[in-house]
């Protein structure tokens, strides 16, 4: 499944790295503790949280991640865009909690 | 057998500048990724030196990482001017921090540094001075 497939399925917002769109997803990965993140997130995963500020994009990168969606409304903060459209992989958003994108996500995947 | 090489690298790391956190991880994941070494062990030497940045960053004035790279290993020297750790036992448990609470939420100051150091190098050592600083060595041997 492709980033682009989930933004649709979802109806996730775009708010970068659109070039990434058609990155290949292996999975998902759900935290807010980045070295949780470093340590344990696998490449090609979709992660969820709610941290907005640019180490997440420096996280995502050096894990290779397929694209960062972020929870309740939540926005990414400047530098993070940017970071995001450097490196090529999306940062999403959703209204939705973090409980119910990480359910919806997880059926898509099961 | 891949023919004989020594790549030597170094970065400076500011404390407090989150910014930038990760560079030295990036540019050393390039590297590595030139000279073909597998990706498994690739991705051990980026969290261990990313979690070591991360300390210099949330916790020291500041840092180096000098980089040695040989035909069979990798070995890191991120060293700082900082605090130090009095007890290096109890930092090396997860869970235990001393993060400020800026860096707390952040989702940094976890306690899962240092393990996450320890469970990706093949060979850790900490020395450290309270009031003067931390020097780590990591390394890493390629299969």
């Amino acid at each position: 499944m492709k980033v682009s497939e989930i933004v649709e399925k979802l109806k996730l917002k775009v708010y970068s790295g659109q070039k990434g769109l058609d990155r290949e997803i292996s999975g998902g990965y759900v935290s807010d503790l980045l070295s949780d993140v470093m340590g344990n997130a696998r490449e090609g995963e979709v992660w969820i949280t709610l941290q907005v500020h640019q180490n997440v994009m420096a996280i995502a990168s050096l894990k290779d991640l397929a694209a960062v969606i972020l929870v309740n409304s939540l926005e990414p903060q400047e530098n993070t865009v940017r970071h995001s459209n450097d490196e090529n992989i999306p940062v999403l958003g959703t209204s939705m909690s973090t409980f119910e994108i990480a359910g919806k996500l997880y059926k898509l995947f099961n | 057998m891949g023919r004989l090489f020594i790549l030597k690298l170094t970065y400076n790391i500011q404390g407090g500048d989150f910014t930038h956190a990760g560079h030295p991880s990036s540019e050393v994941k390039k590297v590595l990724k030139q000279l073909d070494i597998d990706g498994k062990t690739i991705k051990n030497i980026v969290i261990a030196l990313y979690e070591a940045e991360v300390n210099v960053v949330a916790h020291a004035w500041k840092g180096i990482v000098s980089v040695e790279i040989e035909e069979n290993k990798i070995t890191i020297w991120v060293t700082d001017e900082g605090p130090g750790i009095a007890d290096i036992e109890l930092a090396m448990q997860a869970g235990y921090s001393t993060a400020s609470k800026e860096v707390r939420e952040m989702g940094f100051g976890a306690g899962m540094g240092l393990p996450n150091m320890k469970k990706n190098t093949d060979e850790l050592q900490i020395e450290s001075e309270v009031g003067k600083g931390t020097k780590v060595k990591m390394v890493n041997y390629f299969s």
